[in-house]
């Protein structure tokens, strides 16, 4: 279970461009489900996501992770969390450019002190099961849009995450190159993953896999989860 | 709106087990061994990060490579030149007594070497006559000298590797001197001095005592100064004070102050280079600054999305720290390498007119290939510390901020 208590996060506090990105959220997401997070662009989806994932702190409210609130952990242990809870596949993608499709997805587990034999062997089972194998040793730069998001799904995945977090994914990609990535999701769904994906393209609200959506607009809850 | 719906059929996944307890354990099971694979693991992505900015990386390292063998250089040619001058005083007599009138060294009664030698602990005093010649057409200032073991002709003399080199008018082997009295002194080239003395002997001419006093204008019963040899070193200081109560207008000069003095010279001369090189050392230090002060919005963004994906501020600072050391250490050992071949087989010639010889006299020699550890470490202290400092401040810097900060700013 993931819980959100009265959760705000405010930009540039007290400065001329204030600006409050989420306003009071409370919700509880279930695990081993799949939730979209939907709402039109700067409704606070992103921000939602990257306070769930430990990637930034709330000005206020409180956050619970697998029962552990998450809000005021040191940097070292959110690092930890973020490391080995949450698989985290961005909306541009952010893979580090001029090194292989690889090397990007091998990142993660660096610091876990994992064998280099172990990383390589894991990361090419993903890209080979992401049917992107064949790419392994290409610069990221010289992938197609869904080819890169295939490498970033891999990277979410290397250190076997059980929450998975997606912002956008199908902002880049075309209608068949969504299905299959949809395909992806459903995959990861039936391993038991838990996935919250931040859209509002209707090919993934309406996906089959969806059991759960909340609705944001100007940073508050429009629809699903539990407003306070 | 027509809205798609996925329809594809899944198939049961190997790859994302559901317990993945096995992948844990196989993953952080070894924490013995899981250090070093960090480190391994920093390192592999630093020497990958290193090599997609190729261009800006080769040239980063050759200019640091310049300074580090411009200073390595410089010091190993100090340092190999103090060694050579201690070697050669090995030789030197235990203590030199000149007689000084006015603050100035004057010539001195060889009648001094008697109450000199009736001090306790002395074992032995010679007379030493030597002086300089100045050399019209070589424009050169030569030294001349009669060495105690002098066994050539009166009219035969034995010259540095300098004196053959520079000395205009010789011929058939005969240098013309001009005698204190205006007269011309004809002296023969007997031999040359070992090359292996070039330091010391490279404008020293030696001749017989009758054509140096010709020459040089010395009257008889008076000699430059007295070469002492004493029993025992340890009494030099009780021995030198003793000789000022006996004379008082004699000056006592122990090797040790000989050797001082060799060093203040190589080390004035070594530290004038080295303020002329120091504007190149911090120009280099403000060029490393601003690269590794200015982060690119491009680092920026790699340091939110190590973060991102699970890095701690620490471990950024790692990946930091090798990445600096990669390129300071690189740059250290093609510096320190070349300055070694620069020095120890070329002669140092980019600062052997700066370190080498006087007036026009340069000593051509090799120095003995050797350096000593203190001055390796003091170099590699001085060249690698700060850069992998100015690299790792604003990485440290950048990466305290939560990633997401670090993105949207990126």
């Amino acid at each position: 279970m993931i819980k959100l208590l009265q959760v705000s996060k405010c930009f540039n506090q007290g400065r001329i461009n204030e600006f409050k990105a989420l306003r009071d959220i409370s919700i509880e997401i279930s695990t081993e489900e799949v939730t979209v997070i939907k709402g039109p662009s700067g409704s606070g989806k992103t921000t939602l996501l990257t306070i769930i994932g430990c990637m930034t702190r709330p000005t206020s409210g409180r956050v619970w992770v697998k029962g552990q609130e998450t809000t005021s952990l040191p940097e070292r242990f959110a690092s930890e969390v973020r490391r080995s809870l949450f698989g985290f596949i961005f909306q541009q993608y952010n893979l580090i450019k001029g090194i292989s499709a690889i090397e990007n997805i091998m990142i993660p587990s660096y610091p876990a002190g994992v064998k280099r034999a172990v990383i390589v062997k894991r990361a090419e089972s993903l890209l080979e099961e992401l049917d992107i194998n064949a790419k392994a040793r290409e610069k990221v730069e010289h992938l197609s849009g869904g080819e890169q998001q295939r490498v970033a799904i891999a990277r979410a995945m290397i250190n076997d995450p059980s929450i998975i977090i997606a912002d956008e994914p199908t902002a880049h990609l075309d209608t068949d190159q969504s299905s299959v990535l949809l395909s992806i999701f459903g995959r990861l769904k039936e391993q038991g993953k838990t996935i919250i994906i931040a859209s509002h393209d209707p090919l993934v609200i309406n996906s089959e896999w969806v059991e759960s959506t909340i609705a944001l607009r100007d940073g508050r809850i429009t629809e699903g989860g539990h407003q306070s | 709106m027509c809205i798609q719906r996925s329809r594809t059929t899944l198939s049961p996944l190997t790859i994302f087990p559901r317990d993945h307890s096995l992948f844990l354990r196989e993953v952080f099971g070894d924490s013995q061994m899981g250090w070093i694979e960090r480190q391994r693991g920093y390192l592999d992505f630093t020497l990958a990060s290193l090599a997609r900015r190729k261009g800006k990386n080769i040239s980063l390292i050759s200019v640091y490579a310049l300074i580090v063998f411009l200073v390595s250089s410089l010091v190993f040619l100090t340092n190999s030149l103090l060694r050579e001058a201690e070697a050669l005083l090995e030789a030197a007599p235990d203590m030199v007594v000149q007689r000084t009138v006015g603050g100035r060294h004057e010539l001195l009664p060889v009648s001094y070497i008697e109450k000199i030698k009736a001090i306790r602990g002395i074992k032995e005093v010679l007379p030493r006559l030597w002086g300089y010649y100045y050399h019209p057409a070589s424009r050169s200032n030569y030294t001349i000298m009669v060495p105690a073991d002098f066994s050539l002709g009166e009219d035969e003399v034995q010259v540095g590797e300098g004196v053959n080199r520079t000395w205009v008018g010789s011929e058939e082997g005969r240098f013309y001197f001009k005698a204190a009295d205006g007269s011309s002194v004809v002296l023969k080239i007997a031999g040359t001095l070992p090359a292996a003395t070039e330091l010391v002997s490279s404008d020293l001419i030696l001749l017989g005592e009758a054509a140096f006093r010709k020459i040089s204008g010395v009257p008889e019963g008076f000699a430059n100064d007295l070469a002492v040899t004493l029993g025992n070193k340890a009494e030099s200081l009780v021995i030198a004070e003793k000789i000022v109560l006996a004379l008082p207008d004699a000056r006592p000069i122990l090797r040790e102050e000989i050797l001082r003095t060799y060093v203040a010279v190589f080390d004035w001369r070594g530290g004038v280079a080295l303020i002329l090189l120091s504007g190149a050392v911090i120009a280099f230090l403000i060029f490393a600054w601003d690269r590794a002060a200015g982060l690119s919005s491009e680092e920026r963004l790699e340091i939110g999305i190590l973060k991102g994906v699970g890095w701690d501020t620490s471990e950024v600072l790692t990946m930091k720290l090798w990445e600096g050391t990669v390129v300071s250490l690189t740059a250290f050992v093609i510096g320190v390498i070349g300055a070694y071949l620069h020095v120890f087989f070329a002669s140092g010639t980019i600062f052997e007119r700066a370190l080498k010889g006087w007036a026009i006299l340069y000593p051509e020699f090799t120095l003995a290939p050797e350096i000593s550890l203190y001055h390796l470490v003091a170099l590699l202290l001085m060249t690698v510390g700060p850069y992998t400092l100015v690299t790792v401040i604003p990485a440290w810097k950048a990466s305290i901020a939560d990633p997401d900060s670090i993105m949207r700013q990126g």
